[in-house]
């Protein structure tokens, strides 16, 4: 079953034989076994991404579900997490995408310095970006001191609180896509849009931008995704209050605790939510043009 | 003079120093080999690759102190880099827009240009759906929407198969006749270049070689590049009252002059001999057969010996004469068929 398909030249009537499996169409690479050494630990990496999942299914409380669904916490924490993951989508594109295109398009003194910047939310532990928005944002914080008694806004556990947590850490997904589809475009439609008397703002929101609309998508949706799943920064920034603060994954991390049940629920709700985003972004955006 | 500029653009190992000027209503072709720096002198109109030094004016004004989208150009790209995400209306309306049309305004003009472009049934049409020529002329349209002063068009009908071209270059040569701008087309299509242009730059290694009429270019080339694309055998020598001397060999020429000339005949004007012919020893020397090819309905033969010369003769003649590679022949070109003048 593990042996791939022998040269493809010849014996037309072999290939026909097993064409029922569907293997037997695949022309490339080189012809003989294929090695052990990578086989098994690919399926053993396979199966350790996909066990977890399979027992979330098998554990779940299929009987009380719908009931478990229809709860008031479930759903003011499912509502509050999409409405926070899209705000703060939201907000990253407005600021994310203009940081792609000064990243991709304008020459400045320590650009590679900034792009490391922009990507250091990436692989900070989320705590930490937590703790880090709170010295700086937090009522007694550099910044938020000075919110707190100039305009009386009061950021950490706050929904408010909660977008920035999640922006913070999403937004990276969103500039690096965005660069990238910006650094792919073809500059000559620029050229040829300046030509036409395009100032560059005209450039860019009439030629660039609609171009390059598969990357912003496919970055919103990781952004979005990457917020929706947002702990760490969240429950260091904005606390853990039922209804204003409390996300789905807080909820998961709290009902895990006092009702397990409760938990598998919660996590199989984001886990469809996930393969939903995934799906979509798939099929629309990641392997069309 | 519409257009004058001298662009010079310095690059590692290249350097682009061109003396341009356009009248209004004319039409330039630059013509020059690949990397002579044609598209560079365009791009360098057109502001999307700065000066190193010279200066463009445009009636009067500077053009090279203006970023690109302030210039008053319209240009047309080999590909035609019609935006994909655009009806051709849009396309074409996108320059009107950009000066500043209302939006109805600008896809009126954009429609009434389609129309003299003969696209108006194409006009929702996205560009994947245009066919090479249709494309074309979109393009076409599109850079002269928002009214140019000077066209830029870049190897305009290099993206099309041979049969649409025909057709597209005799539109295009009507529309360029139409307009009373500057225009300057670079291409490296000797014959797109004679028909469309009023007067070929011929540029080589980033300067200008020759420049004159396309009949001018055509009777009297002045580099082997240039001979080369019109077809003509070309020669330095040094004349004497009516006598060339080129290498060892003696042409008589219906040109009374003095001093170093370039000696031009077309490779149809020469003839070739087994033996040496009788008469007068001017015009004819003796050459090895180099090399054998099709050209057209004739057979073109590469002569080596004191002069290098390509002689086109009949499939019949090559039987006659059994032409073989490596064949000693006596070669002899009529002095009514030589054109002399001054190097």
């Amino acid at each position: 079953m593990l042996t791939p398909r022998p040269g493809s030249s010849s014996g037309s009537a072999g290939s026909k034989g097993s064409a029922g499996r569907g293997r037997a169409r695949r022309d490339s690479g080189p012809a003989g076994r294929v090695p052990w050494v990578l086989v098994v630990p690919a399926l053993v990496a396979l199966v350790f991404l996909v066990a977890p999942l399979a027992g979330l299914l098998v554990r779940a409380p299929w009987s009380t579900l719908a009931t478990r669904l229809a709860e008031p916490q479930v759903l003011t924490a499912l509502r509050l997490s999409l409405v926070t993951a899209t705000l703060a989508t939201v907000l990253c594109l407005l600021l994310g995408v203009p940081l792609a295109w000064v990243l991709a398009r304008v020459d400045f003194p320590g650009r590679r310095l900034v792009r490391a910047l922009v990507t250091v939310p990436l692989v900070l532990p989320p705590v930490v970006g937590g703790v880090a928005l709170l010295l700086v944002l937090g009522r007694r914080g550099l910044v938020g001191q000075w919110l707190d008694s100039a305009f009386g806004i009061t950021l950490p556990f706050t929904t408010t609180g909660v977008v920035l947590a999640e922006a913070f850490v999403a937004m990276p997904f969103l500039v690096i896509s965005v660069e990238g589809a910006l650094r792919a475009a073809d500059l000559r439609f620029e050229e040829a849009a300046a030509t036409l008397g395009a100032s560059r703002w005209t450039v860019f929101h009439r030629v660039t931008l609609p171009l390059i609309a598969p990357g912003v998508v496919a970055g919103a949706v990781l952004c979005w995704a990457r917020a929706l799943g947002e702990f760490g920064a969240t429950i260091t920034f904005a606390g853990n209050f039922p209804g204003r603060t409390q996300t789905m994954p807080l909820a998961v991390y709290l009902a895990l605790e006092t009702e397990p049940e409760a938990a598998i629920v919660l996590s199989l709700v984001l886990l469809a939510v996930s393969i939903l985003v995934l799906a979509s972004l798939r099929d629309r955006w990641v392997t069309s043009p | 003079m519409t257009l004058q500029a001298r662009l010079v653009v310095e690059r590692p190992r290249f350097r682009l120093d061109l003396g341009l000027a356009v009248d209004a209503g004319e039409v330039v072709a630059l013509l020059g080999p690949n990397g002579a720096g044609k598209t560079t002198a365009l791009r360098a109109l057109a502001g999307l690759v700065a000066l190193t030094g010279g200066h463009i004016d445009l009636d009067g004004t500077p053009l090279h102190t203006l970023p690109t989208e302030d210039r008053p150009i319209g240009m047309v790209f080999q590909d035609y880099l019609l935006f994909p995400h655009l009806s051709a209306l849009d396309n074409v309306a996108f320059g009107p827009r950009c000066h500043g049309a209302s939006k109805s305004d600008a896809r009126a003009t954009a429609a009434s240009w389609l129309r003299r472009v003969g696209l108006a049934e194409h006009s929702g049409s996205k560009p994947r759906r245009l066919s090479g020529g249709q494309a074309q002329r979109v393009a076409l349209a599109r850079a002269l929407a928002a009214g140019p002063r000077l066209l830029l068009l870049d190897e305009p009908l290099a993206a099309l198969d041979a049969h649409t071209r025909l057709q597209v270059r005799s539109e295009l040569r009507r529309h360029l006749a139409e307009f009373d701008g500057a225009t300057v087309l670079v291409t490296h299509d000797p014959l797109e270049a004679m028909v469309l242009a009023d007067r070929l730059v011929v540029i080589e290694s980033g300067t200008v070689v020759q420049q004159g009429t396309p009949a001018e270019v055509a009777r009297r080339p002045r580099t082997d590049y240039v001979a080369r694309l019109v077809g003509l055998n070309l020669h330095r020598g040094t004349a004497d009252g009516r006598k060339v001397t080129v290498g060892d060999v003696l042409f008589n020429v219906a040109e009374d002059l003095r001093g170093p000339v370039f000696l031009a005949f077309s490779p149809a004007a020469v003839a070739l001999y087994r033996s040496r012919p009788d008469g007068t020893p001017r015009n004819l020397w003796e050459a090895t057969i180099e090399g054998i090819e099709r050209h057209g309905d004739n057979v073109r033969i590469h002569l080596d010996g004191s002069i290098a010369v390509a002689a086109d003769v009949t499939p019949a003649a090559v039987a006659d004469l059994d032409l073989t590679p490596g064949q000693r022949i006596w070669a002899a070109v009529k002095a009514t068929e030589t054109h002399a003048y001054p190097a």
